[in-house]
């Protein structure tokens, strides 16, 4: 396992930041840390690092613990924080030379031409980072994770700053950085974990509430199908209730649409028709609607 | 180490800090040692530096302070302390390069101030025999150095407590002036009058006067380098202290 987390507690005062969380990361997978402000993610992260302790369980990169063996374990790490901190004095090449420097690169100028090139950075690399716009800045900080070619990568919300054509370059970069190397990455956008994560681990209050592939959290929390449906007229569809396979039957944003919670897609579909044909209106349109993640998250960390 | 060194050096060299601590070091004590009339070396008729060298250390708590209000602080305020800290560099690696580099910037703001003993040796009437007193003097440089070390050591102390440069600074003055008089006015206070000399041994003026007079004792080469591990130790305690 890259990544093993075992019981992991933190204790900040009265709170506990991080309460009792164990799960494990297999090389070669991205994984999203998914969960709302001061859920812990960015204190589990924190405490992967080394930058914290935990108040008590391990943490453990490549089987060597990260407290015992802080300094094996931050050499093949690489870290982007929240908030991405940066030395605004500094020249692009500059830090990302001191950075390879620090992180006991060799050939550090030439490593740092490297990343400049792959993080796009090629244009800025002769100004100040203080001088950079925020997607730019994001792009330095994702290049100082990247520049000793770490075995593990844990970035701290890396697309906060973004514009959406960035957003799909550094996306797609992650996701070709994770065919070999393990990332977990935090974020509160929904529709970048379905982008880029193989697997999701949901935490809320310190717990984590869900863990498991992106493609069957899906199936995990959705109780139905909802259709979409929308009539060329008016219609009363409080009927439908007496059906035991639909659940719920609510508004839609058109008018007279509705969104029907089922069971049984097929027998909800054929009973709508039924009564479109003997009332004598028309369907306009009707389609199967996935519960999206964003749902599913409002859900678990409700 | 080395790189976290270069990397303050490099910082103080762009944030103008070096040109200014420099600058108005040389600036105030040139003034002391060569123009105003109550101190200046031409209107006394001595061949001493002793102007230079009574006036630098007050100068020097203003300006070390500057000096290292930022190391930490900085750090701190930015959150760059994190990408430092999580690279494999252990916590000793980052404080010494610190003071390191604070002491190599109050080191060369003295450097140039031996042009002073150049030009005071030549102004001597006979400077073969009625010149500058070179043994004092040494002992002056290097009690200026060691007395910049601890005052270093007690800026780089301040500003690991705080991510407030101002408070840092304002903490290390407080420190520094401290430790440099504060123990010989306390040694005129009745109640110490029983220990008035070893309460003074306790500030940096007594051994640094001590050392000026050209007499380098081991005794006060270990005040001076006790000092600064103690303060680099409390810097290393409260800089680890995140980890408790």
């Amino acid at each position: 396992m890259s990544i093993r987390v075992q019981n992991l507690t933190k204790i900040y005062g009265q709170q506990k930041a991080v309460d009792d969380i164990s799960f494990e990361i297999p090389q070669g997978s991205i994984v999203g840390f998914l969960g709302p402000n001061g859920a812990g993610k960015s204190t589990t992260m924190k405490i992967l690092t080394g930058f914290i302790p935990p108040s008590s369980g391990n943490a453990y990169i490549e089987g060597m613990d990260v407290e015992t063996e802080s300094l094996k374990t931050r050499r093949i790490t690489g870290y982007l924080p929240e908030h991405n901190p940066l030395y605004l004095d500094m020249y692009v090449k500059e830090y990302l030379v001191f950075m390879a420097e620090m992180n006991q690169v060799k050939h550090a100028f030439k490593r740092a031409d490297d990343i400049i090139e792959l993080t796009g950075l090629t244009l800025e690399k002769k100004k100040k980072i203080g001088a950079l716009s925020k997607g730019y800045r994001q792009r330095v900080g994702i290049a100082q994770a990247l520049i000793h070619d770490p075995k593990i990568l844990i970035l701290d919300e890396p697309t906060s700053g973004f514009d959406p054509n960035q957003l799909g370059v550094i996306r797609s970069l992650i996701k070709e950085i994770g065919k070999e190397k393990t990332v977990l990455l935090s974020t509160h956008i929904m529709q970048e974990v379905e982008a880029i994560c193989e697997r999701i681990i949901i935490i809320d209050k310190g717990k984590i509430v869900a863990d498991a592939d992106t493609a069957s959290l899906h199936e995990l929390n959705s109780a139905g199908v909802n259709i979409f449906v929308e009539f060329s007229d008016i219609i009363d569809l409080q009927f439908l209730h007496t059906f035991d396979f639909i659940i719920h039957v609510r508004n839609g944003h058109k008018p007279h649409s509705y969104i029907i919670e089922t069971s049984d897609s097929q027998r909800c579909k054929i009973e709508l028709n039924k009564v479109a044909a003997s009332r004598q209106i028309y369907i306009l349109e009707q389609r199967e609607e996935k519960e999206n993640l964003e749902n599913i998250f409002q859900k678990l960390t409700q | 180490m080395w790189i976290i060194y270069k990397k303050e050096i490099r910082s103080f060299l762009s944030s103008l800090i070096a040109y200014i601590v420099m600058g108005v070091f040389l600036i105030v004590t040139g003034l002391f040692t060569w123009i105003f009339k109550e101190t200046s070396v031409p209107d006394s008729g001595y061949a001493t530096l002793d102007p230079l060298f009574s006036i630098a250390p007050m100068v020097f708590i203003f300006l070390i302070s500057a000096i290292t209000m930022r190391s930490f602080s900085e750090e701190k305020k930015m959150g760059t302390i994190e990408t430092l800290t999580t690279r494999p560099v252990s916590d000793w690696d980052i404080i010494l390069s610190k003071y390191f580099a604070g002491l190599t910037l109050v080191i060369f703001s003295i450097l140039p101030t031996l042009l002073y003993y150049y030009s005071i040796n030549s102004l001597a009437a006979n400077p073969q025999d009625t010149g500058i007193d070179s043994g004092a003097t040494l002992g002056s440089y290097i009690g200026l150095v060691l007395l910049g070390s601890i005052y270093v050591a007690i800026g780089t102390l301040s500003s690991s407590i705080t991510e407030n440069q101002i408070v840092s600074f304002l903490l290390s003055m407080f420190l520094c002036f401290f430790f440099f008089l504060a123990f010989d006015f306390l040694s005129d206070v009745p109640l110490f009058k029983n220990a008035d000399i070893s309460t003074e041994w306790l500030g940096i003026n007594f051994h640094y006067r001590s050392i000026s007079k050209g007499v380098i004792d081991s005794r006060d080469i270990m005040y001076f380098i006790s000092m600064t591990l103690l303060f680099l130790g409390l810097t290393k305690l409260i800089f680890s202290s995140r980890k408790w």
